[in-house]
């Protein structure tokens, strides 16, 4: 095949703009190397870049602003057996910028091409991230106060494996393009170019400044050899290869009896450490043991090793509605930063609740029963607090039982925990 | 056989599992993060993509590349991920690609409260987008609807080739709550339609009924084009006001007249009420505890919770509602959808109960309401 350019879609660019020339040299790149269009993702951005995928006879996909890397990661990923291309201006590259610093530091196999001509031609010349702080733009003094990016050296810093530098006039683009395309992983070709349109009207910028320019660039140094890696995708499926499927969802079967009937709210109030989360946890996997509904409800600050732990946790024989919790019957109170947030539902506790409260917390008054652990003379660690409390109100035969609990930790822990859990509660008689 | 303990979020995975889903892209956001998890460790042992965009942008761009490429694909955040979205979400409704949009709505504005519940986001879900074209969108109320309502988001974005929204709720999708996977009603799998391979392919081709258009995935036999750019049936750029009028009032009724095929709901009838309770997502179950401990006093109420709340199934609603004098509408933002309902019950008396304080409204207030107006 000689060429996969769209015979009747000739190009539009202004005459003797610089990305006309990209287009021949990437046709002739593309057909070089004896790919078909059924091959070939031709993904582009926005700008006057942005057309290049309405010429070409390929796959084409051209999508937004700056993002057109990430719908070629998404294309690649999907079909890793396709070459994709991006085209991107240097607008693209800016605004785009996160998103080409993450497509070098995951060398995925995608190719990108980035057509700088050093402005927004599209939108009339504005400044770049590519702009020389000398040049007259269509941005005021802006630019003369922004430092240019030397994509470069910013994607041979961000871990990409090949990176290049190109002069559209250059006699080797075709093969410097071939070479990035043929490349496993992510390549990228930073090419020079001319904007008549609009660059090129207020400044001077020929082939050979260009090429002068080019050659005054720092060397990029040992960045091959330093960011050799696997190919993104190759990695990933191969790491997944490693993996186990993730077990069906556990059906729990109801083989103990609840002692209560109808809904049951429990409120669990501790700190961050006691294993709150846990323990709502426990309780519902010991209604479902016995065929009730449960629903759990965690609060706790976006800091981990700190602060409050609440759990609120209820039990029902029918489906659970409103999930919020209205008359507690339980609550279980261990330590102060739990306690201050539910302030007002402990002073609202009905005749019928029943509290369970670690000694030394302070409670509002309210007319609930209460039963009192001084789990540091019982030497019990604070980690713990929350199951022994489940299991004295298990002794109470309230809301749940000792088998329900049992069953509970056999659902939740794994043998060496189970077993250590199991001998802790079989031990609660004694501490109330 | 026997109860399953599942958060939302995780529902909301294995229902996307079982719909078919293949992709998933996301950016750590709570309270969506879980959503991430579970595709994390369900989707690549199975020789799915499952990645972590830098952004949330890059997030539904992977998908939507992936989309294109003929993936099922979802995507998870919450308000402040929708909002990066917004443009890949217009994108996404004018360039038809298939996409399953999960938001946990969060307590907004901006960053908000990243723990607490609301559903702030159900006007902005529809009218987030440049353009202004209609958008799916259903709420989840339990883990139940979690599993699969996700289910019918992807036969939706498969079926209408449109990103669907599941509009979830920190309060759904982090509450976990028992489940019976054995006893849910799954609907069958369904796929975008194909177009024939045969045959010269317009990517955005249809005939004069048609309203959706056939798909190929981009990578086959056929050269397949994609464009956010305004275009005609072909994939390129139109400038031409018939074609871009027809595509336009194709792109509207797409969904507004399908509606009636995807109403997804759940209804508690009180005979002798003459008020109807509306509600959607968490609320809806203060909702039903509401009407149910009032449903043999004197201020009787019905219930009807709406599942789907984009496009607004107008009729539906209208008839759903002739019975009664009042409407009691209970969300949890400041007065969002109640606009659509007072929009459509024009002749009634329309009562409305928000809050927006990250608590959830209790079925007492929304009592109150009932009986005193
Ligand atoms: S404005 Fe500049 S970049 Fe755009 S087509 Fe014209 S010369 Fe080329």
């Amino acid at each position: 095949m000689d060429s996969l350019l769209n015979s009747s879609r000739p190009s539009v660019f202004c005459p003797g703009c610089s990305h006309e020339q990209v287009l021949h040299a990437l046709d002739q790149a593309l057909t070089g190397m004896g790919l078909s269009g059924e091959e070939v993702v031709i993904v582009s951005d926005i700008g006057c870049s942005g057309l290049f995928d309405t010429f070409f006879n390929t796959h084409a996909f051209h999508g937004l602003h700056g993002r057109a890397l990430t719908y070629a990661t998404g294309i690649k990923m999907a079909r890793p057996d396709l070459k994709v291309i991006v085209t991107m201006g240097d607008g693209g590259l800016g605004i785009g910028g996160a998103h080409v610093l993450s497509t070098c530091r995951r060398n995925i196999d995608l190719t990108l091409l980035v057509l700088n001509n050093f402005n927004y031609g599209m939108t009339g010349g504005q400044c770049s991230s590519t702009t020389p702080q000398d040049a007259l733009v269509g941005s005021g003094f802006l630019n003369k106060l922004e430092k240019p990016l030397d994509i470069c050296q910013v994607a041979a810093a961000a871990g990409a494996c090949y990176v290049s530098r190109a002069s559209t006039y250059d006699k080797g683009l075709v093969e410097g393009l071939k070479k990035a395309i043929a490349f496993d992983g992510f390549s990228l070709v930073d090419i020079w170019g001319i904007c008549p349109g609009r660059y090129t009207r207020r400044n001077k910028l020929t082939p050979k400044s260009i090429e002068a320019d080019m050659a005054k660039l720092p060397d990029l140094g040992d960045y091959k050899t330093r960011n050799a890696r696997a190919e993104y995708g190759h990695a990933y499926r191969q790491e997944a290869a490693k993996l186990q499927q993730a077990a069906e969802p556990v059906r729990i079967e109801a083989t103990c009896t609840s002692p209560e009937q109808g809904r049951r709210e429990v409120v669990v109030l501790g700190s961050a450490g006691q294993r709150i989360i846990t323990a709502g946890e426990l309780l519902c996997l010991a209604g479902a043991s016995a065929g009730c509904h449960a629903a759990q409800k965690s609060d706790y600050p976006i800091t981990v090793m700190r602060g409050h732990s609440v759990s609120e946790i209820i039990l029902s024989d029918i489906e659970i509605e409103y999930t919020g919790i209205e008359n507690p019957s339980v609550v279980i109170a261990l330590a102060p930063e739990g306690v201050s947030r539910r302030k007002k539902m402990l002073t609202d506790l009905s005749p019928e609740a029943l509290v369970i409260k670690a000694s030394g917390i302070e409670l509002p008054i309210s007319p609930a029963s209460v039963i009192e652990i001084d789990f540091k003379a019982e030497k019990i660690k604070p980690q713990d607090w929350a199951l022994v409390a489940l299991a004295v109100l298990a002794d109470q035969n309230k809301v749940l039982t000792m088998d329900m609990l049992k069953a509970a930790l056999k659902l939740r822990f794994r043998k060496a925990e189970y077993e250590t859990a199991i001998s802790m509660i079989e031990n609660t008689k004694v501490r109330t | 056989m026997g109860l399953t303990l599942m958060e939302g979020n995780e529902a909301i995975g294995w229902g996307a599992m079982a719909a078919g889903c293949n992709f998933f892209a996301g950016y750590p956001i709570t309270p969506a993060t879980t959503i991430y998890n579970t595709m994390l460790r369900l989707l690549p042992p199975k020789g799915g993509v499952c990645l972590q965009g830098e952004d949330e942008i890059a997030s539904i761009g992977f998908c939507l590349g992936a989309a294109m490429s003929g993936m099922k694909t979802m995507t998870a955040t919450s308000g402040p991920g929708i909002s990066l979205y917004s443009e890949q979400i217009s994108f996404a409704i004018g360039s038809e690609i298939p996409i399953v949009i999960v938001d946990v709505q969060r307590l907004g504005p901006s960053t908000g409260s990243a723990t607490k519940g609301a559903d702030g986001d159900i006007q902005f879900l529809q009218w987030g987008n440049s353009g202004g074209l209609p958008v799916i969108v259903l709420a989840p109320v339990d883990v139940k609807d979690c599993y699969v309502l996700t289910m019918q988001a992807f036969n939706l974005a498969e079926r209408y080739r449109c990103p669907v929204f599941l509009a979830s709720n920190k309060e759904v999708s982090m509450t976990h709550e028992t489940i019976d996977l054995d006893r849910l009603d799954p609907p069958q799998i369904e796929e975008r339609r194909a177009a024939d391979a045969n045959h010269p392919f317009m990517p955005f081709g249809v005939n004069e009924e048609q309203l959706t258009p056939d798909f190929l995935a981009i990578g086959g036999r056929c050269l397949v084009r994609q464009t956010s750019s305004t275009h005609g049936m072909d994939g390129y750029i139109t400038t031409d006001p018939e074609q871009i009028a027809r595509m336009q009032e194709r792109l509207d009724a797409k969904l507004k007249k399908s509606v009636s095929a995807f109403i997804y709901y759940d209804e508690y009838r009180v005979t002798g009420a003459d008020t109807l309770v509306i509600a959607y997502g968490v609320t809806a179950r203060a909702a039903m505890t509401a009407v149910k401990k009032m449903q043999h006093g004197n201020a009787k109420a019905s219930l009807l919770i709406l599942k789907t709340l984009w496009p607004v199934p107008e009729e539906f609603i209208r008839e759903k509602a002739a019975p009664y004098k009042r409407v009691v509408m209970a969300e949890m933002n400041l007065g969002q959808y109640v606009r659509e309902i007072q929009r459509l019950l024009t002749g009634k008396k329309i009562d409305f109960i928000g809050q927006m304080n990250g608590e959830l409204i209790k079925p007492g207030q929304i009592q109150e309401v009932i009986q005193n107006g």
